[in-house]
């Protein structure tokens, strides 16, 4: 057993390497994800009926939506009609587009949630458009919805997992490269868990770390 | 894509809902009886539970099915791929199962158990009669949801090899050379399934409302 951690000891390059590239995609998808689901959420916010609809449709389609197919059809599905990505392409537009969606239906719930008054104060002081989102509506939105943002890059690092299948060399990848090359699942497959774990960890105090900030704002 | 095609792509919805119904059935149970662990305080175990939580939060479903299905042979346990499919969506939904019952749990009034400790009630029919009709009435709403989240990893089935919707329709896609038409079926009904939980647990929270609302 011992001896096994210690093959995977000596692939440490390869899933270095692999624990690099999970982060890396986590980091970008999520970054894209919480800027283009604010964005979004204004359009669910809209007034407009035929416009929130359309955003309606789309954020409530992806949420039925496993993953790996949704993966799928952007690797496999989108070439037929005409639109080619690589593996790292088609990975992270599919990581991103996915998630853009639950982002943007977190930050809907907790801006129904908020209070009026300091909109209608930023209004009586004359802001408006997207200035008024981001100087007012946008930080207290962001603190209040920390924890279920935290949860859904956790998602994120997960579902990343899922683009082993597209042979981007991630962790999962990583660690299955080092099991085919010297038959030792358990070891391999562990290393990586438990990496995928420390991850977790540093985003959830990630995010105790905003909710502490939130709590002083207050 | 021909009719036998489509037919094909329900027979593997058939195996998705055949799998998650056994990875939800097993995994209620197990989940309960991890959150008691925890709620009893009960030492060493409910420190190991607390950690097996975390871990499988934390733990991509595809990484634990893959450990599973070449680690298990090794260590003299074999397992087919809907074996190590089926245990791997248990391990994980047990997980988040136990979250939501200890949330009920942790709500529970005391009172209510001290009554029925006051009326000379033993520690087993205690719960049996007055804390889990409750909690399970709590924890309804979030069970289902979590039911309709482990449908949504239910494609990890495919990596190792069982023909599920997701596989079923890649497989199609690769014979005709048309993957977007089998994608859509294949997505058509993974919302129907999920839309229909989705409204099963919409029913439910409406129902407890109006039953609080009479009370």
């Amino acid at each position: 057993m011992i001896h096994d951690f210690a093959v995977v000891w000596g692939e440490r390059d390869l899933m270095l390497s692999g624990l690099a590239n999970t982060v890396v995609l986590s980091v970008l998808a999520g970054l894209c994800a919480l800027l283009l689901g604010a964005l979004l959420s204004t359009v669910l916010m809209q007034k407009q009926r035929a416009v929130a609809l359309g955003a309606r449709v789309f954020v409530d389609v992806a949420r039925c939506t496993p993953f790996l197919l949704f993966a799928y059809l952007i690797y496999y599905g989108l070439p037929s009609l005409g639109v080619r990505f690589d593996n790292w392409g088609a990975g992270l537009v599919a990581l991103i587009v996915y998630h853009t969606a639950y982002m943007a239906e977190i930050l809907r719930a907790a801006w129904v949630a908020q209070p009026r008054e300091p909109i209608e104060a930023g209004l009586a002081f004359g802001y408006s458009g997207l200035r008024m989102f981001r100087r007012i509506v946008l930080p207290p939105l962001v603190l209040a919805s920390a924890p279920v943002v935290g949860n859904q890059v956790i998602q994120i690092v997960k579902d990343s997992a899922f683009l082993t299948i597209i042979a981007l060399p991630e962790l999962t990848h990583a660690a299955s490269s080092v099991q085919s090359r010297h038959y030792v699942p358990f070891a391999a497959f562990l290393t990586a868990v438990l990496l995928y774990w420390g991850i977790c960890l540093v985003i959830e105090s990630g995010v105790s770390a905003v909710g502490r900030m939130a709590e002083a704002r207050r | 894509m021909s009719s036998a095609d489509v037919l094909a792509i329900f027979g593997g919805a058939l195996t998705t809902l055949l799998l998650s119904a056994a990875g939800i059935a097993a995994g209620l149970p197990i989940g309960l009886g991890m959150a008691l662990v925890r709620w009893g305080r009960v030492p060493v175990a409910a420190r190991g539970v607390a950690i097996y939580v975390s871990l499988l939060r934390a733990t991509p479903l595809v990484t634990l099915v893959l450990l599973l299905f070449f680690a298990l042979p090794n260590a003299g346990i074999p397992v087919g791929p809907i074996s190590a499919g089926v245990l791997a969506l248990t391990l994980n939904t047990a997980a988040f199962n136990c979250e939501i019952w200890r949330a009920a749990l942790m709500d529970f009034p005391k009172e209510q158990i001290e009554a029925a400790q006051s009326v000379g009630m033993r520690r087993g029919l205690r719960f049996r009669r007055i804390v889990l009709p409750q909690i399970a009435r709590v924890s309804l709403p979030g069970l289902i949801n979590e039911m309709s989240l482990l449908i949504k990893v239910t494609p990890v089935l495919a990596v190792v090899g069982v023909v599920d919707i997701t596989r079923a329709a890649v497989r199609i896609g690769a014979e005709t050379y048309e993957p977007l038409p089998p994608f859509f079926v294949a997505l058509a009904i993974y919302l129907a399934i999920v839309f229909a939980l989705v409204s099963v647990q919409r029913w439910v929270e409406r129902r407890q409302l109006q039953r609080a609302a009479a009370a």
